[in-house]
């Protein structure tokens, strides 16, 4: 009776230990880039959603896509109305591992992350590089990497073609603090 | 014993089950409530429904330039091209102080008329937690008549030849396809070109749009005048268009019974009758900048 009790506490003990691994950010920073011949268009977001589980290694991102904000505001409005379609799809997110975690330390590391990136209701799964550090108190990782808008049909018309390039630069930057609930 | 295993089994269950907790969800739960986020845009595509203003501002520091052609009317015929060879153009130049506010400054060729106008958003629509049913503008406009008169005796003063509009305009986006305006108008004319002219006009305005696809939308729009002028065979303006929207600029191509694209002017003084052939064919192009 003793041991089982015994176990029951361990279990007990690790789950509460596991939900204290978590890393969160509120305030994640996502830049996307837009390089055609015509315009360069640049959108950031700095209230991106992310978390880390230490205790695993997953990781996901929640982005509300009208917090994007454009140079113009014609841009933004377009943006949501005609591209990403913020009402029927307000937002983007990622769920994925991050492959190799244990190797993460206070020098900062090149780490894969692969899992599914979901934008305008379509799912792909990716992987990527990103920079990875871990103190104390915080997971940062940052990087960036290229989507290509065909992928997550996000049609642009042949008018503007020469405005909107089909490739998109994606740059993030996420200082993860530890998260209590 | 027993017990109090138990009541530890049911405590690691639930910290368990708290623990595995989808991550997506965590952050779903964290997500704050923000209303600017709310707010509902896009209620039509540009600041004109065809004619008449739509509840759409220019936002801040945005300025757009707006020409506009009404062109003859289609049953002149074939000597006239069916109306192209008449026209008649307004030029604009409008400009968002902030995003609730927009000015503008027009110039129409009918009349030789200047105008200017205000356009002020007191009340948007919201979903969510604060949702409120529809948007409400502030509209208010004056526009000075520079044509000289025909004859000399007839010579007006400068505030004799300006006329007043205001008007409330309240829309609301039913659908992602479906958007309608009402708009009470009441327009002040400083001289009425008979005694027994009314110089006070209310009107009622309907406007809407269904989208066709992401970037056409079929509008349409009447307005309905309470106190017509005798002295003209005035009637209520009506007009059907479509809005394409390419990048910065949007057109609008339009089947109106007026000729005109000021307020006080299609409202007030149109004597076009739509379903007689009286019908122009024009266009608003508006290119922001």
């Amino acid at each position: 009776m003793k041991s089982i009790l015994t176990i029951v506490c361990c279990f007990l003990f690790v789950s509460i230990s596991h939900s204290q691994d978590r890393y969160l950010t509120k305030s994640g920073a996502i830049n996307f880039y837009s390089k055609a011949p015509m315009e360069d268009i640049t959108a950031d977001n700095n209230q991106v959603l992310s978390i880390v589980d230490a205790a695993n290694g997953k990781m996901a991102i929640s982005i509300l896509m009208k917090s994007f904000l454009f140079e113009k505001a014609l841009m933004q409005e377009h943006f949501n109305e005609n591209y990403v379609e913020s009402d029927k799809y307000p937002k983007a997110t990622f769920k994925g591992d991050i492959l190799n975690f244990d190797a993460i330390t206070e020098t900062p590391s090149q780490q894969k992350v692969k899992g599914m990136l979901t934008i305008h209701g379509v799912s792909k799964e990716i992987t990527i590089d990103a920079n990875f550090t871990k103190t104390e108190d915080a997971i940062l990782v940052d990087g960036n990497f290229i989507i290509e808008v065909d992928d997550y049909n996000i049609e642009i018309p042949a008018v503007v073609a020469k405005n909107i390039a089909k490739k998109i630069k994606v740059s993030f930057d996420f200082n993860h603090k530890p998260y209590k609930k | 014993m027993k017990k109090l295993l138990f009541a530890i089994f049911l405590l690691t269950i639930s910290t368990s089950i708290y623990s595995q907790d989808d991550l997506l969800d965590i952050l779903e739960d964290e997500t704050p409530e923000n209303t600017s986020e709310n707010i509902v845009t896009s209620t039509f595509k540009g600041t004109r429904i065809l004619n008449g203003h739509s509840i759409e501002n220019r936002k801040d520091k945005e300025l757009e330039f707006i020409i506009s052609h009404r062109f003859g009317a289609i049953n002149l015929g074939f000597d006239e091209l069916f109306g192209l060879d008449q026209s008649n153009i307004r030029f604009a130049l409008e400009y968002g102080l902030t995003d609730n506010l927009t000015v503008g400054l027009g110039r129409s060729s009918f009349e030789k008329t200047f105008d200017s106008f205000f356009k002020y958003s007191i009340l948007k629509q919201k979903t969510g937690a604060s949702s409120f049913p529809v948007a409400v503008s502030f509209f208010g406009s004056i526009a000075a008549k520079t044509q000289d008169e025909e004859f000399p005796v007839l010579e007006r003063t400068f505030s004799e030849n300006l006329s007043y509009v205001g008007q409330v305009l309240i829309a609301r986006k039913f659908s992602q396809s479906l958007s309608l305006q009402v708009t009470p108008t009441y327009i002040h004319r400083n001289t009425v070109r008979d005694i027994a002219d009314p110089h006070g006009i209310f009107a009622l305005g309907f406007g809407g749009r269904v989208k066709l696809s992401k970037r056409v939308s079929f509008n349409s729009e009447y307005y309905h005048t309470f106190d017509q002028s005798t002295s003209i065979d005035a009637r209520n303006s009506l007009a059907f268009g479509v809005d394409i929207e390419t990048g910065g600029h949007v057109f609008q191509l339009i089947l109106s019974n007026a000729i005109t694209m000021i307020e006080k002017s299609f409202i007030a003084e149109n004597t076009g009758d739509f379903f007689g052939g009286d019908i122009h064919f024009g266009f608003n192009i508006s290119r922001t900048f």
